[in-house]
């Protein structure tokens, strides 16, 4: 299933090699996508309570979507993360990079040990997201709100170079209070940016209390829409709908797709779910014994 | 008089030559270029011209996506909203990401004139300066100009380069190379050194002509590339004059004159005068009105050059 649409080639047998070759290390499993959600939410309680800070709400709440892109969606190779070819998937809730991080490493971008350096010195697992220290990172984020432009201008480079790729963002529903988000918004339905799909973590918490509470973010589909966006909304921790709502956004054209993902902050571990106490805060030992013991 | 050109004119016109060798190539602006001169970009090559409305912050994160993607993107507008507005884009998705966003900015300084202080930028160069991985370079006149905008496109990295709103005497001719981060020297002297950039550097040509007829040899060196700063042309005209002015249409903080200072006193301690704005923000008013209000003429930079050489010991 990985093998379609990613590099130009005519069906001209003699380019089969060609597509062998572009299409070696691409990445592919088969694995029960419950069994590796629940993996990944394994790695990022245990590396949050190694490394003794941290966000595990917002990590946990992402994990249906992160696994569904990097099992099923995204043309990608760990062995060559920096592959022209590859879909580009742009972390702007950079808090949330546990999530990503568990995944690179099961995926195989770097081994899975190196979990255990989050957030300390020298380490490639930076506490938010930094293309410029992880294998596979495409984009520093950690101050929010600016995903969304990378994203239009990466979907913009993609256009100019023809390329087949597809970018795309996730948000936290939190982020969508900056200003920018909907600059970026804006932008992208003014350039019909047919290649881009915005997905929004809609967890309902944010850093100091529920949005309604904080800052009303609601109704986010009514605002893509006004925004020119085609708008798909979905139970984000629903592997069938997050991926059907995915490869339905890959078909609209001449617009931009966003995905309205409803989460639950702290999703798998009881005492965490719609706490907003761990949005940023590790679990104590006590706290991972038990989470470790709900996930198993 | 001198011939005058506008920068920003050379600037626009470099870009679409550079446009036309490098598909790769490819310009942002935030609803001003026909201010910033953009529009030539945009009238050659349309689909390479990314028009991005009022919305800077915007501008510099697709400028970030757009480089992290193998683009060479030059992101312009004017100097207020090039930086202050968008720090925090600028600061994480470029700098911190090291990517190979150029961002030029126009209408720097007080002679952007009757629009007044909310359109005079006095401390993007601070704000720039701070952020580590950046090249920041102010182009003193359109011959160097064109060879800046050749070089920064050139160069891998971000690249802040800050221009004017009027049009500058020129002061290099045809056989002038610039090379980032080589200060250029304009007049042999070692009675002291005036170290200027942009708009100061023809008045403090006009002050060191002032003062030999005064008996005074002034060393005059355009600094162009304010980062990273030649050190060793500091260091050769601190030992070699013995006092320093800057000369900048900027704050004092965290400019050229800062600049200076900080490497003359961790290496060679030197009296120094810093002919800069003085903690002040501008005002409307004509240019020239505005340049001798706040203290930025040859006649002030000859004032300091004669207090500095009163200091040396």
């Amino acid at each position: 299933m990985y093998n379609d649409g990613i590099v130009n080639v005519s069906n001209n047998p003699e380019n089969k090699t060609s597509v062998a070759k572009a299409n070696a290390g691409v990445f592919s499993s088969s694995e029960d996508l419950s069994i590796v959600c629940k993996r990944l939410r394994r790695d990022i309680v245990t590396m949050i309570a190694k490394a003794g800070s941290g966000h595990p709400g917002g990590s946990l709440s992402a994990v249906e979507i992160v696994v569904t892109l990097y099992w099923k969606v995204l043309h990608h190779k760990p062995v060559d993360p920096a592959w022209p070819g590859r879909d580009r998937f742009i972390l702007s809730k950079g808090h949330a990079a546990p999530v990503l991080y568990a995944a690179l490493a099961e995926c195989g971008y770097f081994p899975k040990a190196e979990l255990d350096t989050l957030r300390k010195i020298d380490s490639r697992l930076q506490g938010h997201a930094d293309r410029t220290a992880t294998p596979g990172v495409e984009m520093s984020s950690g101050s929010l709100g600016q995903g969304l432009s990378f994203a239009v201008g990466s979907a913009l480079a993609g256009r100019l170079d023809k390329a087949p790729w597809r970018v795309y963002a996730l948000l936290s529903d939190g982020e969508c209070d900056e200003g920018q988000t909907w600059e970026a918004a804006m932008s992208a339905s003014m350039f019909k940016l047919d290649n881009l799909t915005a997905i929004v973590d809609n967890n309902g918490i944010q850093l100091s209390g529920f949005n309604k509470d904080i800052m009303n973010v609601d109704p986010l589909t009514k605002k893509f829409d006004s925004f020119g966006w085609h708008v798909i909304e979905i139970d984000g921790h629903d592997l069938k709908q997050v991926l059907n709502a995915i490869n339905q956004a890959k078909t609209i054209k001449g617009k931009p797709a966003a995905i309205i993902a409803h989460t639950v902050k702290g999703k798998g571990v009881s005492f965490m779910e719609n706490n907003v106490d761990f949005h940023g805060k590790a679990p104590n030992a006590e706290q991972l014994e038990q989470a470790l013991k709900e996930l198993a | 008089m001198p011939e005058e050109v506008a920068p920003r004119e050379v600037f626009g016109k470099t870009l679409v030559e550079l446009g036309k060798e490098n598909p790769d190539i490819v310009v942002l602006d935030a609803d001003l270029s026909p201010s910033t001169m953009t529009k030539y970009f945009k009238e050659a090559y349309p689909e390479r011209f990314i028009e991005v409305g009022i919305a800077e912050a915007n501008m510099i994160g697709i400028a970030a996506g757009l480089a992290a993607n193998g683009k060479i993107p030059f992101a312009s507008t004017f100097a207020v909203f090039a930086t202050s507005r968008c720090f925090d884009q600028i600061r994480v998705s470029v700098a911190q990401s090291k990517l190979n966003v150029k961002i030029v900015s126009t209408h720097s300084g007080l002679s952007v004139g009757e629009d007044g202080a909310s359109h005079q930028a006095l401390e993007d160069l601070a704000l720039i300066c701070s952020l580590p991985n950046f090249t920041v370079i102010v182009p003193a006149d359109g011959v160097e100009t064109a060879q800046v905008i050749r070089a920064v496109a050139a160069h891998n990295g971000p690249c802040y380069i800050r221009l004017i709103r009027g049009k500058s005497p020129v002061v290099f001719d045809d056989n002038y190379k610039f090379q980032i981060g080589k200060a250029a020297l304009m007049r042999q002297g070692n009675d002291a050194t005036i170290m200027a950039i942009s708009t100061m550097v023809a008045p403090a040509l006009e002050a060191t002509n002032a003062l030999a007829s005064e008996g005074i040899k002034c060393r005059v060196l355009n600094m162009s590339t304010l980062k990273p700063i030649d050190v060793d042309a500091i260091l050769k005209a601190a030992k070699e004059t013995g006092g320093i002015v800057t000369a900048e249409e900027h704050q004092e903080h965290g400019g050229l004159g800062n600049t200076v200072a900080r490497v003359l006193a961790e290496q060679y301690p030197t009296p120094m005068e810093l002919v800069a704005v003085k903690d002040k923000f501008g005002m409307s008013g004509k240019p020239a009105e505005l340049l001798e209000r706040y203290g930025l003429t040859a006649k002030d930079i000859a004032a300091a050059v004669k207090k500095v050489i009163k200091r040396k010991v």
